[in-house]
C-alpha cells in the first residue's frame, strides 16, 4: 500500500515536471510564432495557461471544433462551454450569481436581448467591451440595443432575428390567393406594406378558408409593438407613460382586437401545446417569423407541406430577438475573456455559427457572405432564407427604447389580449381598463 | 489500556490534594455530563434548524423592510412599504383565492381517496405488494414530467381530454379558460402525485389496528362500512391529523403544477391559476425584481400557513372526537384516579 502509493505520487511528480517542461517549450515556440502574425496575442497581461468559461443556452452555433481553434491561435488559453438547456435557466443562472457577488460565473456569459433593461442598470457589474477597432462590425442599432445611458458598451452581438412572413402556400392557393413567394410579398403590400394591408389580406382570406389568418394576436402585438421608437416609457427621464394616455399602444391594440373580431386570430398561445398542435391541425396561415423562428416551425409541422417564406414585413422591418456575449466584471480574466468574446462574435465565427446552428448573424460582414448569401431552407419550398433575412434585416431602422418597465407594462397589455383573444373572458374595452389598473399597481 | 494506567501512576506520583481536585474536576465533568450532554445530543436538530430555518425565516424578515432588488441588492429601509405595495395589487389577492381553491380541490378529494384506496389495499388482497406499489408509482414521476403529460391532456382545443368530450357530444371545457376549470385540472395534477403516498401512510396505520377490534365488531353484526367508520377511522385519527396539516402545507405551496400549466408559466392573462408561491417567484425573479416586495410576500405566506394549520387541527381534533368520546372518558378516568391514587 505505502509503496504504491509512493511511487504514484513519484510518478506524478515527474508527470508535472515533464508537463511543465513541454509546456514552457510550447509556450516559447508559440510565443515566437504567434508574434508574427497574431497581435491580439499580447493583449492578454501575461501567458500563463488559463481556462476560458463560455456559458451560452440552446444552441449558439459555437462548435467544439471551433472552440479548439481558439486554443490554437492562443495555446495559454483553453476554452470550454457551458450550456443550458433554455434562456430562462441561463437567466435565472446569471441574476442569481450576479446578485450573489460574481461568484461561480462564466468568464462569458451569453445575454438575451430581453434582459438587458434590467442588466444595464447595473453597468458596474459587466465589463465595458467598447472597443475602437471593433466598430462597424455589427449592424448599428445591435450596439445601440447593448449600449447603456452612460456609454458603456456591455454586450458584443452574436444573433438577430429580422421578422419576415411564413406563410402555408397550400392554405393560400386553396382560399384562392397567389402562392408564389414574390407575388405573396406584392401582395401584402411589398416595400410599403402596412398593418393595414396585412389585415386586409386576412380578411379576404378567412372568407374562404376555415383557417386563421395569424396564429397568436399576442404574437402579432409583439411585432407591432417593437415598432414604435419609444412603446411604454419616455427615453429621457425612463419613466413609463402612463398606460390610459398611452394613445399609439392603444390604437395598436384596437387594430388587432379588432383583427380577432373578424376572426383573423387562431386564439392561440405561442409555445402552448394547442399551438404546437395547431400546426398540424392546418389551423392558420400566416406568422410572423423571425429567423429563428423557422426552426420550431419545422419541427412542429412534420408531415405538414407548404410553408414558404416572404420578403415582406408590415410596418418596415422588426426584430424580434437576438443575443450578446457579456464579460462579467467580477471575472478573474476579464481582459483575455473580452479578446474571446470579440473573436466569438467576428464575423468569420458567426458565419460557422449560423452554418452550424441558423443563428443569423448580426455582423454586416457575416450577413453579406457567400454561406448566409446562397443558404436555402428546403422545409420552406427551397426559399432563398439566407438572402430573405439579410434583406430584412436592413429594412430594420433602430432599436426601440426599453426601460426598466417596458416588460412590465407590455405583459400586461399581452395579457388584456389573450384575455381578449384565447379565453374570451372579457370585451375589448373591459379587458383593457383592467391592464391599465394593473400596469398602474405596479410601481 | 493505555488510559488506564496514566490515570493509575498520575496519583501515586502527584501530591494527594491534587487527587482531590481531580475528583472535584471530575465530579463537575459528572454533572455536566448529566446537564448538559441531553441538549447536545439533540443539538444537531437545532442547530440545523437555526441554520436553514430560523434565519432564513428571520433574514426574510429583515429584507422585507428593505427596498431590495434582485441584482442592486439592500437598498432603503421601507418600513412595512413593500407590505402596502403587495397588498394593493389585485393579482395578490387573486393569487390567495387561487391557492385556497386548489388547496381544497386537491386535499380534501386527496385524503378522502386515499383513506379509501388504504382502506381497499387493508383487505386481503391477492398479491397485495404488487397494488401497494402501484400506488406508489405516480410518487415517483417528477412533478415536471407530470405536469407537461397532464398539460397535453389538458390543452384546450387539442387536448384528449376535450377531444373525448367532443366525441360523448359534450360541450369541450375551457381549462385555461374558466377559472375553476384550471383549478380542477391543475389539483388533478396534485391528486394524482399524491393519492398514493398518502394512501401508503393509512395503510401503515390501518395495519396497526388491533384485529381483535374486528373481530368483536363481526361478532357484534357489524359490516365492512361500520366497520371502517367505527374502528378505522377514529383508530387512525392521529395519522389523518398528520397527513392534513402536511397536504396543508404542500397544498399552500403549490408551484410546480402551475409554473408547468401553460407556456408562460405565470397564471395565464387573467392570473386565473397563479398561486401565491408562483406570484411571488413573479415578483422577485419577473418584471418587479423586487426581493424586498417577494419577502413580503413569504411572510405573509408563513403566516397564513401557521393560521390555516391551526384551524384544520382544530377541526380533525373536532372531527374525529366524536369516535374519540368513549375512549377520552376512559382516559380521564384513568388520570383521576391516578391522582386520587397519589393523594
Amino acid at each position: 500500500m505505502l509503496s504504491s502509493t509512493r511511487t504514484t505520487r513519484r510518478a506524478a511528480a515527474r508527470t508535472l515536471q515533464a508537463t511543465a517542461g513541454v509546456a514552457a517549450v510550447a509556450l516559447a515556440l508559440t510565443a515566437c510564432g504567434g508574434s508574427g502574425e497574431a497581435p491580439a496575442e499580447g493583449s492578454s497581461e501575461d501567458d500563463s495557461p488559463i481556462t476560458l468559461k463560455v456559458a451560452t443556452f440552446n444552441d449558439f452555433g459555437y462548435t467544439d471544433e471551433m472552440l479548439a481553434s481558439y486554443t490554437e491561435e492562443h495555446p495559454n488559453v483553453t476554452v470550454e462551454q457551458v450550456k443550458a438547456a433554455t434562456s430562462d435557466d441561463a437567466r435565472t443562472n446569471l441574476t442569481t450569481k450576479l446578485a450573489a457577488g460574481g461568484e461561480g460565473l462564466a468568464d462569458v456569459e451569453a445575454i438575451e436581448v430581453d434582459w438587458l433593461p434590467e442588466l444595464a442598470q447595473y453597468p458596474d457589474l459587466f465589463t465595458d467591451l467598447a472597443d475602437p477597432e471593433l466598430e462597424g462590425r455589427w449592424v448599428d442599432w445591435k450596439v445601440q440595443q447593448a449600449t447603456t445611458p452612460d456609454g458603456k458598451l456591455i454586450g458584443y452581438g452574436t444573433d438577430i432575428g429580422p421578422e419576415a412572413i411564413c406563410y402555408r402556400a397550400d392554405l393560400f392557393e386553396k382560399a384562392g390567393l397567389p402562392t408564389d413567394r414574390e407575388e405573396v410579398a406584392e401582395l401584402l403590400g411589398g416595400e410599403d406594406a402596412t398593418w393595414e394591408d396585412y389585415f386586409a389580406v386576412g380578411r379576404d382570406f378567412v372568407a374562404e378558408s376555415d383557417a386563421a389568418w395569424y396564429d397568436s394576436s399576442a404574437g402579432i402585438f409583439q411585432g407591432m409593438i417593437s415598432q414604435l421608437p419609444a412603446a411604454f416609457e419616455d427615453p429621457e427621464s425612463g419613466e413609463p407613460t402612463d398606460l390610459a394616455d398611452n394613445t399609439d399602444v392603444k390604437a395598436i391594440y384596437d387594430e388587432i382586437t379588432g383583427s380577432i373580431d373578424d376572426d383573423l386570430s387562431g386564439g392561440l398561445e405561442q409555445w402552448s401545446e394547442d399551438w404546437t398542435a395547431a400546426f398540424q391541425a392546418d389551423a392558420f396561415a400566416t406568422m410572423l417569423c423571425p429567423s429563428w423562428m423557422t426552426g420550431p416551425i419545422e419541427g412542429n409541422s412534420g408531415g405538414v407541406e407548404g410553408w414558404d417564406v416572404a420578403d415582406v414585413f408590415p410596418g418596415g422591418g422588426g426584430n424580434w430577438g437576438g443575443s450578446f456575449l457579456t464579460v462579467p466584471a467580477s471575472g478573474e480574466n476579464t481582459e483575455a475573456a473580452k479578446e474571446l468574446a470579440a473573436w466569438l462574435t467576428a464575423p468569420e465565427q458567426q458565419t460557422s455559427a449560423f452554418e452550424a446552428a441558423g443563428t443569423f448573424p448580426s455582423q454586416v460582414e457575416a450577413q453579406a457572405s457567400e454561406a448566409v448569401q446562397t443558404f436555402t431552407n428546403p422545409f420552406f419550398n427551397d426559399a432563398p432564407v439566407g438572402e430573405i433575412f439579410s434583406t430584412r434585416a436592413q429594412a430594420i431602422e433602430g432599436a426601440p427604447y426599453k426601460g426598466a418597465h417596458y416588460f412590465a407594462i407590455r405583459d400586461e397589455v399581452t395579457n388584456a389580449l389573450n384575455r381578449v383573444d384565447i379565453t374570451k373572458s372579457q370585451d375589448a374595452e373591459e379587458s383593457w381598463a383592467e391592464a391599465v389598473e394593473k400596469a398602474s399597481a405596479l410601481g | 489500556m493505555a488510559v488506564l494506567t496514566d490515570r493509575r501512576s498520575a496519583p501515586e506520583s502527584g501530591a494527594p490534594q491534587r487527587e482531590s481536585r481531580r475528583l472535584g474536576f471530575s465530579q463537575r465533568l459528572g454533572r455536566w455530563d448529566v446537564k448538559l450532554s441531553p441538549y447536545l445530543y439533540i443539538s444537531p436538530f437545532f442547530i440545523l434548524f437555526a441554520v436553514t430555518g430560523l434565519f432564513p425565516l428571520g433574514y426574510t424578515a429583515f429584507v422585507s423592510l428593505h427596498e431590495w432588488s434582485l441584482l442592486g441588492g439592500q437598498g432603503e429601509f421601507v418600513g412595512l412599504q413593500n407590505f402596502t405595495d403587495v397588498l394593493n395589487q389585485p393579482t395578490f389577492w387573486k393569487s390567495l383565492v387561487n391557492t385556497l381553491s386548489i388547496f381544497v380541490l386537491s386535499s380534501v378529494p386527496q385524503v378522502i381517496v386515499a383513506v379509501t384506496i388504504a382502506a381497499l389495499l387493508d383487505q386481503n388482497l391477492r398479491s397485495a405488494t404488487f397494488w401497494r406499489m402501484g400506488v406508489l408509482i405516480p410518487y415517483v414521476v417528477a412533478p415536471v414530467a407530470v405536469s407537461m403529460i397532464f398539460g397535453r391532456l389538458f390543452a384546450d382545443q387539442y387536448g384528449l381530454i376535450n377531444s373525448l368530450l367532443t366525441l360523448i357530444g359534450l360541450d369541450p371545457i375551457a381549462w385555461h379558460g374558466d377559472r375553476l376549470a384550471s383549478h380542477v385540472a391543475i389539483a388533478s395534477i396534485v391528486n394524482y402525485r399524491w393519492v398514493g403516498y398518502n394512501a401508503l401512510i393509512f395503510l401503515a396505520a390501518m395495519q396497526a389496528v388491533p384485529r381483535e377490534l374486528y373481530e368483536a365488531a363481526v361478532i357484534d353484526g357489524a359490516g365492512r362500512v361500520r366497520q371502517f367508520f367505527s374502528i378505522t377511522v377514529p383508530q387512525i385519527r392521529s395519522t389523518v391529523i398528520f397527513v392534513v396539516i402536511t397536504s396543508t402545507i404542500g397544498g399552500l405551496q403549490i408551484f410546480d403544477e402551475v409554473r408547468m400549466y401553460d407556456a408562460t408559466g405565470l397564471g395565464g392573462a387573467d392570473k386565473n391559476w397563479m398561486t401565491t408561491v408562483l406570484y411571488l417567484y413573479d415578483v422577485a425573479w419577473g418584471n418587479q425584481h423586487s426581493l424586498g416586495r417577494a419577502s413580503a410576500v413569504a411572510w405573509m405566506l408563513f403566516l397564513l400557513i401557521v393560521v390555516i394549520g391551526f384551524v384544520n387541527f382544530l377541526v380533525t381534533r373536532q372531527i374525529s372526537s366524536s369516535g374519540m368520546a368513549s375512549k377520552k372518558s376512559r382516559r380521564k378516568s384513568a388520570t383521576t384516579s391516578m391522582s386520587r391514587g397519589n393523594a
